[in-house]
């Protein structure tokens, strides 16, 4: 552990470094930050996991536009470099955010607004250190719950049976790595991801996991790399079938690919948090005739579903076939159903006659 | 109405009755009874009137003469109502035996009848002062003259007999005491000095602008003096007479030029009695009037329809402008110099017209735009208006100067205009003189210029073309501003990222800051306006 530190820190050191470097030789002084936008991340077809590129581009400190973020990405740096030496536990982006935010003096400004500005900074250095944030003393905050047949020694030696969490089910802890959230036992037959809360909540009442003897388990809409590292770790573990299942819209078959792929964001941090194995389990266009939904519960596309539809679709990792008929259909059948619709039929629908049908009969997408 | 029961056939017809009661009035009289038409007014504005007419022909007096006007003001308290007031200049004096007629006789004068420009017109000013004085004091005024070094200087008491409109001398005499060349009018009159806008010291200074060939020194009754400084030792050109110009005659006087003309020949007659008409353009008005050249202009006279179509081929026809030396402009350069010496701004921008004319008279007109230092920053702008070189104190609501500055918005030149204000607000002077061989006034008092068209249209041009140049300063100035504002935010970026680096690098936080304040002074200050070449576009 202290010496994974030292390297940490040196890459940090590095930083200031660089910097530096410019200022002695009388040169503008700049950084160089992985470009993370769509232009820089490839599809790497053989592990099916979205990589970052090795674009990067120069910021810049006398450079009105920069100076500022120039100035923050130093101050974070500094901050994180500072944690990991004391020996602090983990901050939460947001704590960190705090630590830092302060009136510059004599600019009548402060170092950062708004969590917004810290937030993609701290990726940056998580790129150019090649270090994850759990690595820096840093965690975001997860949103997911789980609840089924599992059962996990937590870093505080607690034992945490998953089957005995009541309504609320159990929490995704920020690190899930083995030393912080080690699982003793899982009897799960597959794991389902819901994308909403409400669902998960509804199915969870049921006692759908008992019944169908799965995990359940949810990350709260997009998920934060907790739920995603966490579901890469069981599909790394476990040799059982993984499926999501989401919205019958872009936004929903985003997620999925998240879960699967990776995000583009954090292309860097795919290759730990992505899960090959997951396959999508609805809504699908094809389920509005198969299961008749009703009209009642269609909502219509507005422009930015539409515009969202044609980004998706031009992904590298939507091209198969399957997706881009999906998608295509989706934008010709012009309605979106949210999966809470399908309590327009029954309450008990989704967990007695949905989940079940679609399992048996294998009807996914990938 | 009588009440009389008398019959009507006892007293003869009423006209014979009412013949009896009709008598002409005499000028001085007309004045007496309606001297706010000649500003005197208020209290306050009586005051500054009788210097302006004292100041006015002193100005004239030595422009006249090649001398370098240096003129003395003083204003004494009598008692709570009464201030006695004394001018002096170093002008060439005044001949006994005109003298008490300038001062004591209204609607005498030397320039009426000159088509040239001068500050005095109508030979009312003074006298009107003097009658003034003399209907609220009681007392003369007094007036010492001394037209050579040789000859003694005359002081003569006198007032205005307001029958017959003549001088009438109470005492004459010879002032030992006075014992160089000049004219000292002394006055007292019911009056109040106020200060502020519209004040002696306002009126002085301004006048001080636009006569930068002249010094003024004033001793209010509290007994402070006031030096305005000459700031130029040139004296303004003498203008010439000239003839009228064709453009924007009246038909009337137009007709009465025919009528009264020797000349036998109408093209001789467009030639000579016009400036900027030759031989070949009177051809050509004849042509375009459909008039025969060779016709007698008296007998056109009489055919209205023909004077008109004249008047039509006026404007038709290309005539030149009319010539600059009948008209003294103060020149942009000592306009500059008459501002910088009175007050203290920032940022000044001239601009001048070409000569023009309107109903036959020459005009020019000359504007300024003073910005910042001493300017009240608070409010509207300041508009400060000249005819002649007098500063236009009075009414300046009524004026086309006014009239013309207002068309303009302002908004388009960088500087703040408040919703359905007419002007700008902030430190902003905007000064226009006009120079006119008869500067059209809206009345005798000469407040405001009327609102001619060709006047109103050249004022806004000559504005225009000073607010262009304030709007580059301005933006310039905010460039700056902004510049100055993000080196400061640098510097203040700078300790932060001292700091960080110092606790990255463990390297002393000092040295580091003066490192990179060294290349922000050398190097990247011209990079705060711009992004560096070397760059390429930042985010994410």
């Amino acid at each position: 552990m202290a010496k994974k530190n030292d390297a940490i820190i040196s890459k940090l050191k590095n930083i200031g470094e660089g910097v530096l470097d410019d200022v002695e030789s009388g040169h503008n002084p700049s950084m160089d930050i992985m470009t993370r936008s769509i232009n820089n991340v490839h599809f790497d077809e053989a592990s099916g996991v979205i990589k970052l590129g090795n674009d990067r581009q120069k910021r810049f400190y006398f450079n009105v536009n920069q100076a500022k973020k120039f100035l923050q990405t130093l101050l974070i740096a500094k901050q994180i470099k500072t944690l990991i030496e004391q020996d602090k536990p983990p901050l939460s982006i947001r704590q960190l955010f705090y630590t830092l935010k302060h009136e510059i003096p004599g600019a009548g400004e402060n170092t950062f607004d708004v969590q917004e500005e810290s937030d993609p900074i701290i990726e940056d250095i998580e790129a150019i250190t090649d270090t994850l944030r759990e690595d820096l003393n840093l965690i975001a905050t997860p949103n997911g719950v789980i609840s089924g047949p599992m059962v996990v020694e937590d870093k505080t030696g607690d034992v945490l049976d998953f089957t005995r969490m009541g309504s609320a089910g159990g929490a995704v802890p920020p690190i899930v790595e083995d030393d912080y959230f080690h699982i003793k036992e899982m009897s799960a037959d597959y794991i389902l991801v819901v994308e909403k809360y409400a669902v998960w909540n509804l199915l969870n009442q049921e006692k759908y996991w008992k019944k169908n003897n799965c995990l359940l388990m949810t990350g709260k809409g997009q998920p934060a790399r907790a739920e995603r590292r966490l579901l890469a770790r069981f599909a790394e573990e476990f040799d059982i079938p993984i499926y999501i299942f989401t919205d019958m819209d872009p936004w929903g078959y985003y997620i999925y690919s998240v879960y699967k792929y990776g995000s583009i964001n954090l292309a860097f941090f795919s290759e730990k948090a992505a899960c090959p194995p997951a396959k999508y389990i609805g809504l699908s266009v094809r389920d509005v005739m198969d299961f008749q939904l009703p009209k009642s519960s269609w909502i219509k596309l507005n422009d930015e579903d539409n515009k969202r539809i044609e980004e998706i679709s031009s992904y590298p990792w939507f091209q198969k076939e399957r997706w881009q008929k999906e998608l295509s259909d989706l934008k010709k059948f012009g309605y979106k159903i949210e999966q809470d619709a399908l309590v327009s039929k029954s309450i008990e629908f989704t967990s007695n006659n949905y989940l079940p049908h679609k399992i048996e009969n294998k009807e996914f997408l990938e | 109405m009588t009440s009389s029961k008398v019959s009507r056939e006892e007293k003869g017809p009423i006209a014979l009755e009412l013949a009896k009661k009709q008598k002409s009035i005499s000028v001085a009289e007309f004045f007496e009874k309606n001297r706010h038409m000649l500003g005197f007014d208020s209290l306050p504005r009586c005051l500054i009137t009788c210097i302006k007419e004292a100041v006015d022909n002193s100005l004239d007096a030595c422009e006249e003469s090649s001398i370098l006007p240096d003129i003395y003001i003083r204003i004494r308290k009598v008692d709570d109502k009464m201030l006695n007031i004394v001018v002096e200049d170093n002008g060439p004096g005044i001949h006994k035996d005109v003298l008490p007629r300038v001062f004591g006789k209204l609607l005498y004068g030397s320039r009426f009848h000159a088509i040239r420009q001068s500050r005095g017109q109508q030979g009312i000013g003074i006298s009107a002062a003097v009658l003034y004085g003399q209907l609220t004091s009681g007392k003369p005024a007094r007036i010492t003259s001394k037209i050579d070094s040789k000859l003694p200087a005359y002081m003569y008491d006198l007032k205005i007999d307001t029958e017959t409109n003549e001088p009438r001398i109470l005492s004459e005499r010879i002032d030992e005491f006075f014992t160089s060349k000049g004219t000292r009018i002394e006055i007292e009159m019911e009056a109040a000095y106020v200060r502020g806008r519209q004040s002696v010291l306002e009126y002085l200074k301004n006048t001080s602008i636009v006569n930068p060939h002249a010094r003024f020194t004033f001793i209010d009754p509290y007994n402070e003096r006031f030096t305005f400084e000459r700031a130029s030792d040139i004296l303004p050109k003498k203008p010439v007479e000239i003839k009228p110009h064709p453009r924007g005659i009246e038909l009337g006087t137009l007709v009465k030029m025919l009528q009264v003309t020797d000349i036998k020949k109408l093209s001789s007659f467009l030639n000579s009695e016009f400036t900027k008409v030759g031989g070949y353009t009177a051809e050509n008005i004849c042509r375009e009037a459909n008039i025969d050249p060779n016709m007698v202009p008296h007998d056109l006279s009489m055919d209205i329809e023909g004077v008109k179509r004249l008047l039509g081929a006026f404007q038709k026809i290309k005539v030149m402008s009319p010539p600059r030396d009948c008209l003294s402009p103060i020149t942009e350069d000592l306009l500059k110099k008459g501002v910088i010496q009175n007050c203290n701004i920032d940022f000044i921008a001239t601009a001048s017209r070409p000569v023009n004319a309107s109903r036959g008279n020459p005009f020019m007109v000359e504007a300024v735009i003073a910005f910042g230092g001493d300017i009240e920053r608070e409010g509207k702008a300041d508009i400060i208006r000249f005819a002649n070189r007098v500063p236009l104190m009075y009414q300046q609501g009524a004026c086309a100067i006014t009239h013309a500055i207002e068309r303009i918005n302002w908004k388009h030149y960088n500087m703040e205009q408040p919703k359905n204000a007419k002007l700008p607000s902030g430190p902003i002077m905007v000064l226009v003189h006009i120079a006119s061989t008869n500067v059209p006034f809206t009345s005798e008092s000469k407040d405001a210029v009327a609102d001619i068209p060709e006047i109103m249209d050249d004022v806004e041009l000559a504005v225009r073309q000073c607010a262009r140049e304030l709007s580059r300063f301005l933006s310039e100035q905010k460039k700056a501003l902004e510049a100055r504002k993000k080196i400061r935010i640098f510097e203040s970026y700078t300790k932060e990222v001292a700091n960080a680096l110092s606790v990255l690098t463990g390297k002393d936080e000092a040295h580091i800051e003066a490192r990179f304040l060294d290349i922000l002074n050398k190097k990247y200050s011209k990079f705060i306006e711009e992004i560096p070449a070397e760059d390429n576009a930042g985010g994410e």
